[in-house]
């Protein structure tokens, strides 16, 4: 007989085995689950962040507006670029700078790329916690393509503290404009070849279909934002909200399935990639020509005030809640960083699942704990 | 800039002991007394459609003896996606109790937990404040408040 959390749990009783899922585990990341398990099941679940907290905030409020654009995107390397995004953001309402078309034009692009190089890594694990192998080998092999572009544009491969306050750090050459369309069109035929071998296959359906449902109203309630909010149909989405840096220019959709199970999770993923090739495409096709940063110099004066920027990383809605005091360091910088939105959803999700599926409703929430503990 | 003060308005002549501390495009930030920050909740949430919640936060004013916590509300009424309510409370730093929100917006629970552990604000009514991203065994001041000097400066 299973037991069930309401009715007959109880931590003290001797069937109930309690046990820990990480920090060492490989597909934990640095992250320890707590569990409580009856036989196969799992009674309980609660997460245990903070292995890789840094302080990051209390960082932030040590050094200058400028000093914090490399240490901020530590916290999710492979989004670098959105992370910083929101803080540009507030930055620039603080300082009411007016940031230059080109520029705002950049930071979408590098903003969709970054979306991509995250996505294209959270599809190759969740491949990989189905023991479907191709996957992770494709997509970590195609996702060097579009990291290669961003070293084209940004200089750096992974961290490439592009998006700074004012603009960006420099101009896009003109061979990456022709590499990057290129690209998109590969890429294109290339995810349709994604959903043939992964998300059409009938084992990673009966692994994942119905495997951890998020209902619409608990998405809601929890907080729940990005892939997993538009899993479990909630039409959000930051670019569409409150179009931040010209993405009322361009033509794209909101991709939201109403399943929210763990397939569902997965596949908003790849949607989602589809409308930001198509982003990109019409970014650099568009880019107007001009300055692409306004000089602000090595200490800018930022005037006092408090401003809650927002924007929409791969994983959901990045947030930085600034407030400044006049002094040339922030009074106080909050990240409002999307797994840590996420993470209530987890112990619900683990609630009743065979031990089998943790891995997979664990993977498919897009939680990155370095993110989450900042 | 005029449908966020609109929203402001509704709050405030519903709850007259809240104040409106600054209302931008798509933002408003209002404050409460620790008595009324309940009601004013779930008068945003039931009425005005702020069911979402994005983050919690804190500010340590030190210089005027008090802490802060706001929350910031999201919503998914169709249309007023990209507003976002800052709900504020201030309480003094040597008693900074405040009642936990988690009834309104369930979300709040690890955010609110957060700022137990890194401002040292006591949630009454919390079902768990132990640590969440701080070691087990932290032994200091709350780190973010900002008496508290990180090793090195």
């Amino acid at each position: 007989m299973r037991m069930t959390l309401e009715s007959e749990y109880s931590p003290d009783a001797d069937r109930i085995m309690a046990v820990s899922l990480g920090p060492q585990h490989p597909g934990a990341g640095h992250f320890r689950i707590r569990l409580w398990l009856d036989g196969d099941y799992v009674v309980k679940a609660l997460p245990d962040a903070g292995y890789v907290h840094r302080g990051e905030e209390k960082m932030g409020e040590y050094r200058n507006y400028t000093q914090n654009v490399p240490h901020l995107e530590r916290p999710v390397i492979l989004d670098s670029s959105n992370i910083l995004f929101a803080y540009s953001l507030g930055v620039d309402e603080l300082m009411n700078s007016k940031v230059p078309p080109r520029a705002q034009y950049l930071r979408v692009i590098m903003s969709e790329i970054n979306r991509i190089i995250s996505h294209m890594y959270f599809i190759a694990i969740q491949g990989l916690f189905l023991g479907h192998t191709t996957m992770i080998t494709w997509c970590m092999g195609d996702r060097d393509f579009w990291i290669d572009l961003g070293e084209r544009i940004a200089g750096a491969r992974v961290t490439f503290a592009y998006i700074i306050p004012g603009g960006v750090r420099n101009d896009i050459p003109e061979f990456a404009i022709e590499k990057g369309l290129k690209t998109c069109d590969w890429f294109e035929k290339r995810m349709g070849e994604y959903e043939k071998i992964f998300y059409d296959n009938p084992m990673v359906h009966q692994r994942s279909d119905g495997v951890g449902v998020l209902s619409r109203d608990d998405a809601i309630a929890f907080g729940a934002t990005g892939t997993v909010a538009r899993a479990s149909g909630l039409a959000l989405d930051v670019r569409k909200d409150e179009p931040y840096s010209s993405y009322s220019d361009f033509e794209f959709k909101t991709p939201v399935l109403t399943q929210g199970d763990s397939w569902a999770r997965a596949y908003v993923a790849l949607l989602d990639m589809r409308e930001s090739v198509k982003i990109i495409r019409q970014a650099l096709k568009g880019l107007p020509q001009g300055p692409v940063r306004l000089k602000l110099g090595p200490q800018p004066r930022v005037p006092a005030g408090e401003v809650y920027s927002r924007t929409e990383a791969a994983r959901g809605e990045m947030s930085y809640h600034i407030v400044s005091d006049g002094s040339p360091r922030p009074y106080r910088l909050k990240i409002g960083v999307p797994s840590a939105k996420n993470l209530r959803a987890l112990p619900h999700l683990l609630k009743n699942v065979h031990i089998a599926d943790i891995p997979v409703i664990y993977w498919s929430l897009n939680y990155w704990p370095v993110e989450a503990d900042r | 800039m005029d449908r966020a003060k609109a929203i402001a308005d509704k709050i405030t002549s519903k709850h007259p002991g809240t104040k409106l501390e600054w209302v931008k495009p798509r933002r408003l930030k209002v404050s409460a007394p620790a008595s009324m920050i309940k009601d004013v909740a779930l008068f945003a949430r039931d009425s005005l459609g702020f069911d979402h919640i994005s983050t919690v936060s804190g500010v340590d004013w030190i210089a005027k003896n008090a802490l802060e916590v706001v929350y910031f509300v999201g919503s998914t009424v169709p249309g007023q996606e990209g507003f976002v309510l800052a709900l504020s409370e201030r309480v003094p730093r040597d008693n900074p109790v405040v009642s936990t929100l988690i009834g309104v917006w369930r979300g709040a629970e690890y955010h609110e937990r957060e700022t137990h552990e890194m401002f040292g604000l006591n949630f009454q009514g919390h079902p768990d404040q132990s640590h969440l991203f701080l070691p087990e065994d932290w032994n200091d001041l709350p780190p973010l408040r900002k008496d508290y000097v990180s090793p090195g400066r």
